[in-house]
């Protein structure tokens, strides 16, 4: 169990990086707390996985350090630095028994049989295995080889960090489910830090006490499932983060106030000193659907289609050219009627170039 | 019973006669003559079984098939695990990758009788590079022509060397295959060399390696060609493997009954221990 620091960190593919560009990781830093449960959550080629391997010790960081309660552990190799990983595909040892595949990290460490039995029963009954210890790991279901190798990294009492890339990938969607709350289960038993990488917002948000969301080499916002969706940083953790996305609206900046197809919106606070200078930056709105309500005054807009998906409706509506999400519970609009959008002002915000430009009123962090 | 589609057997008739013509005929043939006796002239004397029972018993039939067992044991000996070693050796991606695979690949394109003479010219004690550099450079009397120990020798080199090959670029196909996660996983788990080869490429390998050992058997049991051009068979008989003996039989001696039985007692072997091979290597498979 282990305090992990990322201090600066960045790293190319490439022997001689030039520009930005070049780096798939552009300037970590990151502190995760002893015994926590993270997440890492971004979009294909983001470089999550990349990170991953840097903190297992499988890959080598271009720049930066990695410090594991303090201790710079960045020119350790992976076997050395106490780590455990479980990778997008099962990985079990075939021509070993179940039993023997868990009992492989302590054998490898020289651990004596007794103490090597001890744990291995244990782990075997946390994972609900312990029927398969005798059979060959080769027949087993991906579910259950996947908890296989997700055991062999719990077995060492050691272990700094868990983590997981794309554990659930070939996993079937009914047992998903089952798989992400054992993994929850066992992390509150446990008490490892562990590290999830996903691009699925349901894995993280579920598993996670803070999530990190990264695009494009950069973190864009850590925070709780709760601030990720109550207040993102930027346009595509709002954008990225929930279903439907973020309502992402074009606007102009006058005088402090943000204009909308010619009608004033209310923002959650002032727009941030320096960021008002007019014509340079682009600037958005930012309004979730969930925040936003029909009634009799507010922005005119017109119902172009209205989606039924059971507990609430997700009606598609357009002001001028802009098309806007709303989400409502209960009854909804037909679809061609005309009516008025209501954002709720505490939850509208100004981005500026992608990056939140209003502050909050009520400190909400 | 049920009522099924016949019709597809005649879909399949088409091979049928091919096999037959090229496999089955000849073969019927041979076990015509493997109960017969002939003295010329197409004249057939029935001969029963007496023929296999001779062979059996013959001082000289065992001879050959000890010495195509200690031939075949030998190269499986020394070109598996050395062939398994060649492809852990290579490098499994860069620039370097194809120069290896076609090095490796250049032995097996040469034709068998081409082989033979290289390795034949090569050995030459006077003017071959091999036997002059043994005999004037180390002082070491190499002459395989005379001596059956530098005969054994030579055929043992020369088939490690044009079939080593086979097995390094199957085992290598095996290794490449073992996805990254694996090796990874292993050495977080803390996993010695050795027990990487243990429990992840030599199980990746089996299939292939399964396949490498089948052929190289069929292949060295059956082997003529090259020992041909190379010994004849000599010194004396030292390296008379049992096909050079069946051509003997059969083209030298005109003995056709005896060589008829002897090759259909040559090919049962050969079917039972790839059969026994196969059958053993892939026993505990998991379906």
């Amino acid at each position: 169990m282990a305090r992990i620091t990322l201090s600066q960190l960045r790293h190319s593919y490439l022997p001689n990086p030039k520009g930005p560009d070049d780096y798939v990781l552009k300037d970590i830093d990151l502190d995760w707390h002893d015994g926590g449960a993270y997440a890492l959550l971004g979009p294909s080629g983001c470089g999550k996985s990349t990170l991953l391997n840097i903190i297992s010790g499988l890959l080598a960081p271009s720049e930066g350090r990695i410090l594991f309660d303090g201790k710079d552990v960045t020119d350790l190799p992976p076997e050395q630095r106490n780590i455990a990983q479980v990778f997008q595909f099962p990985v079990i040892y075939d021509t070993m028994t179940v039993y023997n595949n868990l009992a492989f990290p302590l054998r490898n460490r020289g651990v004596d049989e007794a103490v090597v039995k001890d744990r291995v029963t244990k782990i075997a009954e946390m994972l609900d295995v312990t029927e398969m210890l005798r059979k060959p790991a080769a027949g087993l279901s991906p579910d259950n080889k996947q908890k296989i190798s997700m055991g062999r990294g719990l077995v060492r009492d050691d272990v700094n960090v868990v983590m997981f890339d794309e554990p659930l990938t070939v996993i079937d969607p009914h047992l998903k489910w089952t798989l992400r709350s054992k993994l929850k289960e066992l992390h509150q038993k446990v008490r490892a830090t562990m590290i999830y990488v996903t691009h699925d917002q349901t894995e993280a948000l579920t598993f996670a006490d803070q999530v990190v969301v990264m695009e494009d080499g950069q973190i864009v916002q850590i925070g709780t499932p709760v601030e990720l969706f109550e207040r993102p940083t930027h346009t595509f953790v709002g954008h990225f983060i929930g279903s439907p996305g973020m309502n992402i609206l074009p606007c102009n900046v006058q005088n402090g106030q943000a204009l909308f197809e010619g009608h004033t919106v209310v923002l959650e606070g002032p727009i941030e000193a320096g960021t008002v200078d007019q014509g340079a930056g682009l600037t958005q709105i930012g309004i979730r659907p969930e925040f936003i309500t029909f009634g009799a005054t507010g922005v005119p807009a017109t119902v172009r289609k209205v989606a039924d998906i059971g507990r609430h409706s997700v009606v598609d509506t357009v002001v001028g050219e802009t098309l806007i999400k709303v989400i409502v519970e209960g009854a909804a609009p037909v679809q061609g009627a005309a009516t008025h959008l209501r954002f709720d002002p505490s939850k509208t915000r100004l981005y500026r170039d992608g990056w939140i430009a209003t502050q909050a009123l009520e400190a909400a962090e | 019973m049920k009522k099924t589609y016949q019709k597809a057997w005649f879909l399949v008739l088409p091979v049928l006669l091919l096999v037959a013509f090229n496999a089955l005929i000849p073969m019927m043939t041979v076990v015509n003559y493997s109960v017969q006796e002939t003295f010329g002239n197409n004249l057939f004397f029935w001969e029963g079984l007496g023929w296999f029972e001779k062979l059996l018993n013959s001082d000289r039939f065992h001879a050959a098939l000890g010495r195509q067992f200690m031939f075949t044991g030998l190269i499986l000996v020394i070109e598996v695990p050395l062939g398994i070693a060649i492809a852990l050796a290579m490098p499994r991606q860069g620039i370097w990758v194809p120069f290896f695979l076609v090095t490796m690949a250049l032995p097996m394109l040469i034709p068998w009788n081409v082989v033979g003479a290289m390795w034949n010219i090569f050995t030459l004690p006077d003017i071959g590079l091999l036997g002059y550099f043994m005999n004037h450079t180390l002082g070491i009397d190499y002459n395989m022509t005379q001596d059956p120990f530098a005969a054994w020798a030579t055929i043992i080199t020369m088939d490690v060397w044009h079939w080593t090959s086979l097995v390094v670029l199957l085992s290598y196909a095996g290794l490449v295959s073992i996805p990254d996660a694996y090796y990874q996983a292993a050495k977080i788990d803390g996993a010695s060399k050795w027990a990487v080869f243990r429990y992840i490429q030599l199980p990746k390998m089996k299939q292939v390696l399964t396949i490498a050992i089948l052929l190289r058997f069929m292949d060295s049991f059956n082997i003529y060609t090259e020992i041909f051009v190379l010994t004849g068979g000599g010194p004396g008989n030292s390296t008379t493997l049992l096909s050079i003996d069946l051509v003997k039989i059969a083209l030298g001696q005109f003995d056709l009954g005896p060589a008829a039985a002897m090759s259909l007692i040559y090919f049962a072997i050969t079917l039972l221990i790839s059969w026994l091979f196969y059958t053993l290597m892939t026993k505990d498979d998991v379906k």
